[in-house]
């Protein structure tokens, strides 16, 4: 029987980690390394073929390959579908702002305020959201969402519906390093690789792994004593705080802040965004960031209805790209442990 | 044995009209298996959801070890010491059997909000785990994604999980169903063998086994126990008799 067994694996085993406690197997790991390694070169490039403005797109990507890699968190690992995560991000951004014009322009005591406000925000709104569950955590999360943007909308003092521009960049300690654009987005590089590996270690931790099995089957959880609410509340605090982090960089790439970057439409976005790279991989999407926003550009140069073609792919991949972009490369790759 | 390990005063609870559990009262003491029979719609696994803590009584008591447990939510009963399995299979299918073990282990091993060092190389955690499925006979499947082990070992697993997580009780819901023969008799021989070591209550339909692991068996029927006592007393007893061994042929 156990010999049967053996041979004919079920197809979802693919997942089976390959040593004891090993998550992510040889492919996520080379496919970071290489995403990673075409960022870090990737001024270089813009430099050899004259076009500095690559830098400053792919800025922008890494803020949302942050901001995505931070709900793969709850969506790929939590099983927390979250519908506002960009109030987040907005979060961020608004902190760089608002602290500027009070003068306050240092990004490390920006990006603390921010962490602590989406820290704060996460707290109060997940400690609800998370009384829900399925579709209505979705819903509900979305409402919060909804409700942070018309706050934002509302709040004359610092733009309102129009936004506010920023005079300028966030210093670090003193010095306008950061007004470089190559200076950003390696400071933002740093910032991304530092996330991805701190979000791996972190899944495979104790916490992770309680966020795991929760995500698999909460009454067993709670079955061998464990209280799930408390992981999964903290897990959301952690994502809101590193898409806060995004939402620093964001100001900072922009130099425009507004109550746009915290629509739903952007939280649709990361979630497409996380589903089009492969959930629950971490290294998927960071690509799928990547891809979205080439996408967006690349169609947007064809026609003003882009959106319609983005949808039509979306739905291809859907239908045929089982596990996302990360999914598409293991099973191109051939390596079903990839 | 002065006072029960588990104890169980006039525990109520209705779904509007019905009345699922109607006034149990029940004391286990350590070290005895107390089987709980009764036919379909009995109130059995509505009575272990009750002592588990996933569902709320509207009255009555439930004490563990001395102390009321009756509003204590399950984590913290599991704590305690009173570990449930399910009648339906309800394991980490994505983990590995190891893991599935381990993280009971982990769940009363010192904090889990610890964030960076890898849990499943935790020396501790998998040593204990280890245990637990080598009470069950598991060890060679520990690596094994727990999703693709046989029913049998499946059903095994859940008992290695509710052992791994250091109980004083186990609640055992129909940890037959579903097995064919072989691997009911060694589930019957696994049971047997927790009973040396664990004060186990047990609900069973196969009479056959419950007749020869329980020390007492207590008869629900309509939510209300009609009758407690060993196994011989209980099977000639003309009210269980009546109300139940009559059918069970039919359903055996």
């Amino acid at each position: 029987m156990s010999a049967s067994e053996a041979a004919g694996r079920p197809v979802d085993q693919v997942q089976t980690p390959a040593k004891r406690g090993r998550l992510f197997g040889p492919g996520r790991r080379l496919a970071a390394i290489v995403i990673f390694a075409a960022l870090a070169l990737l001024p270089l490039v813009a430099n050899l073929i004259g076009d500095p403005f690559l830098v400053v797109t792919a800025t922008r990507i890494m803020v949302f390959a942050l901001a995505a890699l931070s709900l793969d968190l709850l969506i790929g690992f939590g099983a927390m579908v979250s519908f506002g995560h960009a109030a987040f991000l907005g979060i961020g951004a608004y902190a760089v702002a608002i602290l500027a014009s009070h003068g306050v322009e240092d990004i490390l005591v920006q990006t603390v305020v921010a962490v602590a406000a989406a820290s704060l925000f996460a707290f109060v709104t997940g400690a609800i959201s998370l009384k829900t569950k399925g579709v209505y955590f979705i819903m509900i999360t979305l409402a919060f969402g909804q409700m942070a943007y018309f706050f934002m909308v509302s709040l004359s003092a610092y733009g309102g519906d129009d936004g506010i521009t920023l005079d300028r960049r966030s210093t670090l300690l003193g010095s306008r390093l950061l007004s470089d654009d190559i200076a950003l987005f390696y400071a933002l590089l740093a910032v991304l690789v530092l996330a991805y590996l701190g979000l791996t270690r972190l899944i495979g931790s104790r916490f992770g792994r309680v966020i795991r099995g929760t995500r698999e089957n909460p009454a067993r959880m709670q079955a061998i004593g464990f209280e799930p609410f408390r992981f999964q509340l903290t897990a959301y605090v952690i994502a809101g705080a590193i898409a806060a982090v995004a939402g620093v960089f964001l100001a900072n790439q922009a130099e425009f802040v507004s109550p746009a970057y915290m629509s739903w439409q952007r939280s649709g976005e990361l979630i497409v965004m996380v589903v089009v790279g492969g959930m629950g991989t971490l290294i998927g999407p960071v690509a799928g960031a990547i891809a979205f926003l080439l996408l967006e550009d690349w169609l947007a140069a064809f026609s003003e209805h882009w959106k319609l073609g983005l949808g039509v792919l979306l739905i291809l991949l859907v239908l045929f790209g089982r596990g996302g972009l990360a999914g598409l490369a293991r099973r191109l790759t051939g390596g079903g442990r990839a | 044995m002065n006072t029960p390990l588990l104890s169980i005063q006039d525990l109520r609870k209705s779904f509007g009209a019905l009345k699922v559990t109607d006034g149990v009262t029940l004391d286990v003491p350590a070290g005895e298996l107390h089987a709980v029979i009764g036919p379909n719609g009995a109130g059995k696994t509505t009575l272990i959801h009750q002592l588990s803590g996933s569902l709320a009584s509207d009255s009555g008591t439930i004490h563990f070890d001395g102390d009321e447990v009756s509003r204590l939510t399950m984590p913290e009963r599991v704590r305690r010491g009173m570990a449930r399995s399910f009648q339906i299979t309800s394991i980490l299918s994505g983990f590995t059997v190891l893991e599935n073990a381990a993280m009971a282990v982990q769940a009363r091993s010192g904090s889990s909000f610890r964030f960076f060092g890898r849990a499943g190389a935790e020396r501790r955690l998998n040593d204990e785990a280890m245990a637990a499925l080598d009470r069950v006979g598991l060890v060679d499947r520990a690596e094994r994604r727990a999703g693709s082990l046989s029913h049998g070992e499946k059903r095994q697993l859940e008992m290695a999980i509710a052992l791994a997580t250091g109980p004083k009780l186990l609640l055992l819901d129909e940890p037959l169903a579903g097995t064919g023969h072989e691997e009911s008799a060694a589930l019957v021989a696994l049971i047997a063998a927790l009973k040396e070591t664990h004060t186990i209550v047990l609900i069973e339909h196969d009479m056959e086994a419950v007749f020869q692991l329980a020390d007492r068996v207590s008869v629900l029927v309509y939510g209300r126990v009609i009758a407690t006592g060993t196994p011989e007393a209980v099977r000639n007893d003309p009210q269980v008799r009546a109300a139940y061994l009559g059918d069970e042929t039919e359903a055996a």
